[in-house]
């Protein structure tokens, strides 16, 4: 297995020795956007607990409260939808500031039912 | 706006901490130094390669010998600061400031990067400081005084890694941090943060640090320090120094804040040079489109203090060779304990030093691009290329991570297998990812990927009235949560050495009481530690520890550190300061000497053949007493006493002046000793003032050995002619 490796080391070595020290840095950067090309992919389309508590801080609630909200949301099986969205939706339907809104998510998650 | 603290006042770190609650950093973003383009000119010196000079700053020891000049390099230069207690530490960063750092990295507490949220408050932190929205406001406002003092902006810097990612990458914008390491790969490989988590974190992250124009770092250099063989690991170093900044291109950095962190991987007594000269050619290369955080080596470092400045110095030459935008210095004293003030200044010292020392030297000498070091910088970027071909292969990043592609201790291809592999469903937070819905929305500013903002709205934060980026006033400051671990319980026990008469030594928190004892052990390398912790314990120090212990030779004996705690104070007014000499304004000093036709005889005593010392002394060259109109006979070196009396006889002068460097067997001493009796014994001594001077003369020996007056280093003659006054008016003679 290794020596497998190293053999096709030496055929791809052979092919980079023919490049120019521009076409190589070239090759560089092509191959390394090629590798992250994927991941920033994954990361459009997806989202962690904590992006969604970011994303509370940056609406001006605590980062002691963004944690239970974050939790609640998650648990209610809504964190897809964002946190700041859900929080956004409980302020409209509630007709609280964000801040209260989050309070009330805090304070009984059943707020969270039928928003969507 | 706060104003800045004199320079004859210590910071007062009370007055930091209040009002912390509605404190807002007055700008934001990554500053870089001016650089006048036609280089600068200092003292009698045009430098090419320098920074505008601060308006106040404390230059190398040498600089009283060159107008005091303190030439600031044309990069940024970091220190990095971190104790533990940042409320300590903000003195600290006063006083490498005014030794010219102007990034401030602050490393957070042990354990930080797992903990799944922010932390509040100020408690105390383990090998560096709890990072919070507390520590941050009172460090950047002591940041903003400091900078005005000095007279140029300091860049204030902290980790944006672990599993809380993007929520400190909010806390940073909305308080004004200006650099951050970021680096997705550093929490997976040494962090063991889930990998897919780490990545679509770091989107987030970097997307909110692009918007507040933070700085990055990334965190290849780890892999230096964590592989065995840190030399061997460059093809891999360069992949993931790639990694990093595409895929911070990707999510919206811009390639000007984008910097890599590199540090030469090798050390003496490795030929250095054959392995880091082509590293460090390949990277800038390939990478000439980003930022050179260039670090020093710790990998090889441990005790020995002067062997970290030599090593640091090679570095900080390899950088000027090359490129760097920042140098970054570390606290020689990294490898045997938590850094101390002093160590911190030690470390720009030496790029300060260097970069002087060094200046222009890209006009002075190249790069032999045609011999050894082009086909080894060419090697090591093919190899780095393979191995992104390789990655790809085995399917990308996160396959090529799980098969232990990183961090392997062999040169690429080879492989020892002591790689760091994860698991894609292991690691911290594995599992925690969500997918988007179609119609996911987050309603704020600089935020990745997918949200679904309505399309009515100028800003994604108009839903919601504005975002805490946009309005600032929204921030919810939080004081403090626990109610005995915290910055006020600290600072009420460190009073009385911070605004009282209390004193106790220091070497990272008031009133510490830290010292350390240098000592030569003429014993071999079991005994002579042992001894050295025994003679601490009988000199009173508390907690002695051996940090040090460099064998000279195994028989005859070892250079030994000991450090220890000091545990009594001093009052600060119970110690009788001498006076400081006043010195007559200059024209009186000229009336006088004129007024007298004050002439003095002068020469170097004691079978001593040094004549500079006194030549500067005398010569209005060197501003000697010469300027001031003194008529003086220079007898030369080697002056026997009773010579300089017969002189001082016959040519009937006012004065003599005698130097002494010699000091073995306090012959110093003797001689001064020797020239007040002989003038007694001749009977002139109410006619002549008595002076000598040397390097291990100080003012107090004067009255030991019946001088009018006695001077040590750093004499001018303006002083000598002051005390000549001065003595002379005291007998009426002038």
């Amino acid at each position: 297995m290794t020596d497998d490796r190293i053999s096709r080391f030496e055929a791809r070595r052979e092919a980079l020795a023919k490049l120019t020290d521009e076409e190589l840095k070239a090759r560089f950067w092509e191959l390394t956007n090629r590798v992250v090309e994927p991941i920033v992919d994954l990361a459009k389309s997806h989202t962690s607990p904590s992006i969604e508590r970011s994303v509370l801080l940056r609406m001006g609630i605590d980062s002691v409260s963004s944690q239970g909200v974050v939790k609640r949301i998650h648990d209610a099986g809504l964190l897809g939808k964002g946190a700041g969205h859900v929080v956004l939706k409980v302020s409209r339907k509630t007709g609280r500031d964000i801040r209260a809104a989050a309070q009330a998510i805090l304070d009984d998650s059943t707020v969270l039912e039928g928003l969507f | 706006m706060t104003k800045p603290t004199p320079p004859n006042q210590k910071l007062d770190i009370e007055k930091i901490l209040e009002g912390l609650e509605s404190y807002h950093p007055p700008r934001k973003g990554w500053t870089w130094r001016d650089v006048p383009e036609g280089g600068v000119d200092m003292g009698p010196f045009h430098f090419r390669d320098m920074s505008r000079p601060l308006e106040r700053s404390i230059g190398l020891p040498a600089s009283k010998y060159f107008d005091h000049i303190d030439p600031q390099p044309s990069c940024v230069v970091t220190t990095e600061i971190a104790s533990g207690r940042f409320e300590d530490d903000l003195r600290r960063m006063r006083m490498a400031a005014w030794h010219g750092a102007d990034h401030i990295m602050v490393i957070r507490t042990t354990g930080q990067s797992h903990i799944d949220g922010l932390l509040e408050g100020t408690p105390e932190g383990i090998g560096g400081v709890p990072i919070t929205r507390k520590q941050i406001r009172a460090s950047r406002k002591a940041c903003d005084e400091i900078e005005k003092e000095v007279g140029r902006p300091i860049n204030f810097h902290s980790y944006v890694s672990g599993v809380a990612g993007p929520e400190v990458a909010v806390l940073f914008a909305e308080e004004g941090i200006n650099g951050a390491h970021q680096d997705p790969q550093y929490n997976v490989l040494y962090r063991n943060v889930n990998m897919y988590r780490s990545f679509v974190d770091a989107a987030e992250a970097k997307k909110v640090m692009a918007g507040a124009r933070i700085f990055q770092i990334d965190g290849a250099h780890n892999a230096n320090a964590t592989a065995k063989a840190g030399w061997l690991v460059m093809p891999e170093l360069m992949v993931q120094h790639g990694l990093n900044c595409a895929f911070s291109v990707a999510v919206g950095m811009d390639k000007d804040l984008i910097g890599l962190s590199t540090v030469p991987p090798n050390s003496p007594p490795a030929p250095k040079l054959w392995y880091d000269l082509p590293y460090a050619v390949a990277l800038r290369d390939f990478f000439s489109d980003f930022k050179m955080r260039a670090q020093q080596n710790t990998r090889y470092i441990e005790a020995d203090i002067e062997e970290a400045v030599r090593t640091h110095t090679v570095d900080t030459l390899i950088s000027m060779l090359t490129r760097a935008d920042i140098q970054s210095t570390i606290t020689p004293d990294e490898g045997r304990n938590v850094p101390w003030h002093y160590n911190n200044i030690r470390g720009i010292q030496t790029v300060k030093q260097t970069w002087a020392a060094l200046d222009g030297i890209k006009e002075l000498v190249s790069l032999n691009h045609d011999g050894p070091l082009g086909e080894m910088a060419r090697d090591l970027k093919e190899r780095a290329v393979a191995f992104l071909e390789e990655v790809l292969e085995v399917g990308g990043y996160f396959a090529a991570v799980e098969k232990g592609f990183f961090v392997d201790s062999a040169k690429y291809p080879e492989r020892s297998g002591d790689g760091i592999a994860r698991d894609g469903n292991g690691g911290v937070g594995a599992g925690s990812l969500v997918v988007r819905d179609a119609d996911y929305l987050a309603p704020v500013c600089d935020h990745f990927g997918t949200n679904h903002v309505p399309v009515d709205v100028e800003k994604p934060c108009d839903p919601i009235g504005g975002c805490t980026l946009c309005k600032p006033e929204k921030i919810v400051f939080i004081d403090e949560l626990d109610p005995e671990d915290n910055c006020n319980q600290r600072l009420a026990k460190t009073l009385p050495y911070r605004k009282g008469n209390a004193i106790r030594p220091e070497a990272e928190w008031a009133g510490d009481g830290t010292v350390l004892v240098q000592l030569f052990v003429p014993e071999n390398e079991e005994i002579a530690p042992v001894y050295a912790a025994e003679m601490a314990k009988k000199m009173g120090l508390v907690d002695p520890e051996v940090i040090n212990t460099m064998v000279l030779h195994p028989a005859e004996g070892c250079f030994v550190e000991v450090k220890g705690k000091v545990a009594f104070d001093i009052d600060r007014t119970t110690l009788k300061i001498p006076e400081k000499e006043v010195i007559l304004p200059e024209q009186e000093l000229r009336d006088a000497v004129k007024a007298v036709g004050l002439k003095v005889v002068a020469g170097t005593v004691g079978e001593d053949e040094h004549s500079v010392g006194l030549r500067e002394i005398l010569d209005i060259k060197h501003g000697g007493i010469e300027k001031y109109g003194v008529k003086y006979h220079y007898l030369g070196t080697s002056v026997p006493i009773g010579k300089l009396v017969d002189a001082a006889i016959e040519t009937g002068a006012h004065a003599i002046l005698i130097s002494t460097i010699i000091s073995h067997n306090d012959v110093h001493r003797s001689q001064m000793r020797k020239l007040a009796e002989l003038c007694r014994e001749k009977g002139i001594r109410d006619r002549v003032v008595l002076v000598a001077g040397g390097t291990q003369v100080n003012r107090d020996m004067a009255k030991e050995t019946g001088l009018d007056a006695t001077f040590g280093r750093g004499t001018k003659g303006i002083h000598v002619v002051n005390a000549m006054v001065k003595a002379l008016r005291a007998r009426g003679a002038a």
